[in-house]
């Protein structure tokens, strides 16, 4: 009795939460285009600052963390490889996990380090320093003040840094590619177009925009639950980051599920 | 005479508080408040720490939903007012919160300008000029292009009453605006209420603490204690009154002490609510 109880609540719980997070996106896209609608000016210039901070700022960072995922990809798919003499597929292995699973994936976590938990932070500090509220009170939405914005920048970014994720993972196969597996730089780019087709790096992409706006959604949705007292903007912002990264994991398996069970129809 | 006065400047009043009730969850904050204020009138809310004054100007602004009774200012409800007729309503009513709210990442011409760009059409040289004027009146002239983080506790009251002052709002409200400032800077602040109550005759709604402050403003004031209004009046007559409670509050009295050891004993170990909390 006590835990169907316990199990229940949890479930309404999490739908709730579900449904927070849905609503938060309808009226994000409801605020983005009502200011198409009504030729107001979309909010391009935070938009920028934004796609800066989430996007621009992020590209060392994720260029070194995908370079060595790629290194490692081909490190340990050539393990197996070399054993059934196949190691001049080490390429392919590295271009189709790169680009259809492993650039998106490792994309939305560092994304998620960097600014989900930055725009919890941020939304939770102006709901503990009654900026919120004083958006309200100036009869300016906070979504579309705030939320529509970040989900601009995310929305461009996240596939932009995909892509160049994936580049920098392949790279880092090559790297084991040449020194160690028999081709040149010129042979091993060569392997990885035959090996890629346009499908691999546009489910990709889907996922990466995808993320983006879960990411996007949670990390604002976190901000603006804060409650009273500085303690709980680190409660809002741990609570983005471990809630992001479930969901985005979710959200990659619900994909590949239908990209794979569409794809074998 | 502070009757008279807002009698004077309209005789509709600006906003009428009937049976207001407000509750978080299960705790009622707000038993049933009822008060007008008047057009052009400085009404000051008094109440100590928990009383639920806070919680009723959230409410005037719109930030809490009523749980009973009703608002109206300008004479339309809040509860029915559409989203256009909030859009309005907000537009007309300027809100100075008691951390000062600012937006840190805008200067504090930004700041004040916000409101200006997002629901007028002026074009950007009229509105510096509008932001530099607001600024003036709280004297803060030639801080547009400081961050708010860069500013004192008094300059940051300062500009937040500038920014709530940007559309020319018919209502000012202020959450504790000397909270938190030194005697000297909390002065300073009284003097920018009463000159812009001389100056732009606006409806102004004060909630303090602050008894000095308080009676230096005020045309009328309430006194709220638990939930409750105990009293209603002109400074005068709040002086004048032999109300306990207001007494109590007037003369700084603290709580009594819990008199009876039994009563004492009961409180610690839970056995019987006390009466008082």
């Amino acid at each position: 009795m006590g835990m169907t109880r316990t199990i229940g609540a949890a479930t309404i719980d999490s739908l709730a939460y579900l449904g927070g997070l849905t609503r938060l996106a309808g009226s994000t896209t409801r605020a983005m285009f009502g200011e198409i609608f009504r030729e107001r000016r979309l909010p391009f210039r935070r938009a920028i600052h934004q796609g800066m901070a989430v996007g621009v700022d992020a590209i060392p960072i994720l260029s070194l963390i995908s370079f060595f995922v790629g290194l490692i990809l081909a490190l340990q798919g050539a393990y197996e490889l070399r054993r059934l003499g196949a190691l001049q597929f080490v390429a392919d292995a590295v271009a189709i996990s790169v680009t259809r699973e492993l650039g998106p994936l490792m994309t939305a976590i560092l994304v998620i380090g960097r600014s989900g938990s930055a725009f919890a932070a941020e939304l939770g500090t102006m709901k503990v320093n009654e900026e919120i509220d004083a958006l309200e009170t100036m009869a300016l939405d906070p979504v579309r003040f705030l939320v529509v914005p970040k989900f601009l920048a995310m929305l461009i970014m996240m596939p932009c840094l995909t892509i160049w994720a994936d580049a920098m993972g392949i790279l880092g196969g090559a790297l084991f590619g040449v020194t160690s597996a028999g081709f040149t730089l010129g042979t091993y780019m060569h392997a990885t177009m035959d090996a890629l087709v346009l499908h691999d790096i546009a489910t990709g992409l889907i996922k990466a925009a995808m993320f983006g706006l879960v990411i996007t959604m949670v990390g604002c949705q976190e901000g603006f639950r804060t409650g009273l007292g500085s303690e709980e903007v680190g409660k809002s912002t741990t609570s983005a980051v471990v809630t992001s990264i479930f969901l985005v994991i979710l959200v990659d398996l619900v994909f590949t599920a239908l990209f794979y069970f569409g794809s074998a129809r | 005479m502070s009757e008279q006065e807002g009698k004077q400047a309209g005789a509709a009043p600006a906003i009428e508080v009937r049976d207001l009730r407000v509750a978080y969850g299960e705790r009622e904050i707000l038993h049933g408040v009822s008060f007008d204020v008047m057009a052009g009138e400085t009404m000051v809310i008094l109440g100590g720490s928990g009383s639920g004054k806070s919680t009723l100007l959230r409410t005037l602004a719109g930030l809490e939903q009523p749980s009973g009774g009703e608002i109206r200012i300008r004479g339309k409800n809040l509860q029915t007012l559409s989203r256009e007729g909030w859009h309005e309503l907000r537009t007309r009513m300027g809100i100075s919160f008691q951390s000062g709210a600012l937006f840190g990442s805008m200067t504090v011409g930004e700041n004040v300008a916000l409101p200006l760009h997002e629901h007028t059409r002026l074009d950007p040289s009229t509105i510096d000029i509008i932001v530099r004027l607001k600024l003036e009146q709280v004297g803060l002239s030639g801080y547009e292009d400081y961050l708010p983080a860069q500013l004192s506790g008094g300059m940051k009251k300062r500009a937040a009453v500038a920014r709530a002052m940007a559309m020319d709002p018919e209502i000012l409200m202020f959450d504790e605006p000397s909270a938190g400032l030194d005697p000297i800077i909390a002065a300073g602040i009284d003097e920018l209420l009463l000159k812009l109550k001389q100056a732009f005759k606006m409806t102004i709604v004060v909630v303090t603490h602050e008894l000095a402050s308080a009676f230096l403003i005020a045309d009328r004031m309430i006194l709220v204690d638990k939930g409750n209004i105990v009293a209603v009046g002109t400074p005068a007559e709040m002086k004048a009154s032999t109300q306990p409670r207001v007494r109590q509050f007037l003369d700084r009295v603290p709580e009594p002490e819990m008199e009876q050891e039994l009563d004492y004993l009961q409180m610690l170990t839970g056995q019987i609510v006390p009466l008082r909390q």
